[in-house]
């Protein structure tokens, strides 16, 4: 069973999002996510200053068995990004909810993490995709 | 026994299952003014001995003539035993084999590749190749926009002076992706690319520069302000090169302060002959931070857990197998074959036989410059440093002296006009290390002939290396 935080929000497409208290939200790959793909060898992240959309392209995580887009939970603007994957990919193996958070955007409309779930629904989401 | 494995039968079978009445009904999706319709001049079938026959006339369409043209395809001395290891059945097969068990060989000889190619332009690493010259301009354009996170602008930088055919290509692939390709003048004097042309882009956002050397006309460009300049833009350098002439000139990766991030030209010079003009291939090579966004396969050296040396493809998650349509490339093969010549080529020579085929090239070309000019209807159009090609311009109408050099049997070079209007009469000429100093003069006498005949007076002939 894999550790999914119930103070998170999460997307069907294995992203985790923490709401921060200045209003700007933090995006990285669930702990399911890294377990599936494996040892992480490359992270490209987004240009801070860029703007993206919900459901857009907008990092790649790079395993020794695939390279998949990561894509932003929420429209709206990114406003830093963690420049230490760089050099340390395997943070996110190590630490998926903390150290190797990916990104984090300031929401155009904080209102649209409504539409994201929430840990339970992830666990059944995950449930339901297992069979 | 027929090597198209699937029966009369089978393929009914197959189009049932799908419910489809013919092959062709697989393909309505496809405009019909699109379709290239059937290809004419290719017969049904022929056996080995009507192939043999067909191909060997064809081959002699070509005929031996005294070759003074390069232009991107060079006439150079191949060492016998290339192609005799080309050729053995262990390299020579059908299809280029990539599996680490079974292809050890081969991908260790991809892996000598590249290390070559990354010590001929002073960059990190080398992919394995990739179709030809043109293609590989196109690709390492496709690539300087990918991996330029910093320009948001889709302009790319490219002199008049690079390859006409290069640019072309370049163009077509680009073109419908929302890529600029903006052409810069070369000097009429010089023949090179100036600051002052890309003065008006200065403090603009750019992508990449593109800078040849040596160029299309074979003039040096100032290859270290050009980079530079290209730098404090924010824009990559894409350098293409000759192989042959990195023996002697400064490589890419030591251009300016900071290098060429990209390098890429034809490989044909090295080991390959002309073969009525392909098969060649393209190499490419860059820094290692942008080695994620280089196309085609690259070969790594690792250890096995026994700790072995073993050759295996690495860095595949970017070739389209694993990323589909966000590959950094849909032409994720190489030219197994020719870099497998190639490779052969620059071990039987070396570092320091490069260098003499380098040298012998730019001197055979100074004499040829000397003994074609000695004519005062023949002078060369620019004033700058070359390498191994020049254009000279004629004062009278090349036309019918092509034709009478051609009567015989003497390639005079390249008439720049097809591509450079501007440029009449002008022939880009090439001597490599197998023109002798014979060669030259039966090429001069020719030529002095013929301006004789097509000259009421002819032009007072100075002695040679006057």
């Amino acid at each position: 069973m894999s550790n999914i935080p119930v103070e998170l929000k999460y997307t069907r497409t294995h992203e985790w999002v923490r709401h921060n208290d200045d209003g700007s939200v933090t995006v990285g790959i669930t702990d399911n996510a890294q377990d599936q793909l494996g040892d992480m060898v490359y992270i490209e992240v987004p240009e801070v200053g860029q703007s993206v959309s919900a459901q857009e392209a907008c990092a790649v995580v790079e395993s020794v068995k695939a390279a998949s887009d990561v894509y932003s939970p929420i429209s709206g603007e990114v406003v830093e990004v963690n420049e230490t994957l760089a050099d340390t990919p395997e943070t996110v193996n190590q630490d998926a909810y903390g150290a190797g958070w990916l990104f984090r955007v300031q929401p155009a409309d904080a209102g649209d993490l409504d539409a994201l779930m929430d840990g339970d629904a992830y666990a059944g989401f995950l449930e339901d995709e297992a069979h | 026994m027929p090597f198209i494995p699937h029966t009369e039968a089978d393929v009914q079978d197959m189009l049932a299952t799908i419910g489809a009445g013919d092959i062709e009904t697989l393909f309505d999706e496809i405009p019909a003014n699109l379709r290239a319709g059937k290809l004419s001049g290719v017969p049904e079938g022929m056996n080995e001995q009507e192939v043999s026959r067909l191909m060997l006339e064809r081959a002699e369409q070509d005929g031996r003539p005294l070759c003074f043209m390069g232009a991107g395809a060079y006439d150079h001395h191949i060492p016998a035993a290339v192609w005799e290891i080309t050729t053995r059945g262990e390299f020579y097969s059908a299809y280029t084999p990539y599996q680490a068990e079974a292809s050890q060989g081969t991908l260790q000889l991809i892996y000598e590749f590249q290390t070559m190619m990354s010590g001929l332009t002073a960059l990190d690493v080398s992919n394995a190749s990739l179709y030809d010259g043109a293609s590989g301009l196109a690709e390492a354009v496709l690539m300087a926009i990918r991996a330029n996170r910093k320009s948001k602008s889709h302009r790319v930088l490219v002199p008049t002076a690079v390859h006409p055919h290069y640019r072309k290509t370049a163009r077509t692939i680009v073109r419908n992706q929302g890529i600029e390709l903006v052409e810069l003048p070369y000097s009429p004097q010089g023949g090179n690319t100036l600051l002052e042309a890309l003065e008006p882009y200065t403090g603009q956002d750019i992508a990449a520069l593109v800078i040849q050397q040596p160029n299309f006309f074979g003039i040096l460009e100032d290859v270290d302000a050009l980079t530079d300049w290209a730098h404090a833009q924010g824009a990559l350098v894409i350098g293409v090169a000759n192989p042959i002439s990195l023996a002697l000139l400064k490589p890419p990766g030591r251009w300016g302060s900071a290098g060429a991030d990209i390098a890429c030209g034809e490989g044909q010079p090295l080991g390959v002959p002309l073969m009525s003009g392909g098969p060649y291939f393209g190499y490419m090579c860059c820094k290692m931070e942008l080695v994620r966004q280089m196309p085609g396969r690259i070969v790594g050296r690792t250890i096995d857990r026994d700790g072995r040396q073993g050759f295996t493809l690495t860095l595949q998650a970017r070739e389209q197998h694993i990323r589909r349509s966000k590959a950094t490339s849909n032409i994720c093969t190489n030219q197994g074959l020719l870099v497998t010549a190639a490779t052969i080529y620059m071990s039987l020579l070396g570092a320091e036989g490069l260098r003499r085929v380098a040298l012998a090239c730019h001197e055979n070309t100074r004499k040829l410059v000397a003994a074609l000019t000695a004519n005062d209807c023949v002078q060369p159009l620019f004033n700058r440093p070359y390498f191994h090609e020049v254009p000279l311009q004629l004062s009278l109408p090349a036309d019918g002296i092509v034709r009478s050099l051609h009567a015989h049997n003497i390639l005079p070079g390249y008439l720049l006009s097809k591509e450079y209007p501007e440029l009449a009469d002008t022939l880009l000429v090439c001597a490599t290390e197998v023109r002798t100093d014979a060669d030259i003069a039966t090429y001069a006498g020719h030529l002095n002939r013929a301006i004789g005949a097509q000259t009421a007076a002819g032009c007072p002939v100075k002695p040679k290396m006057a």
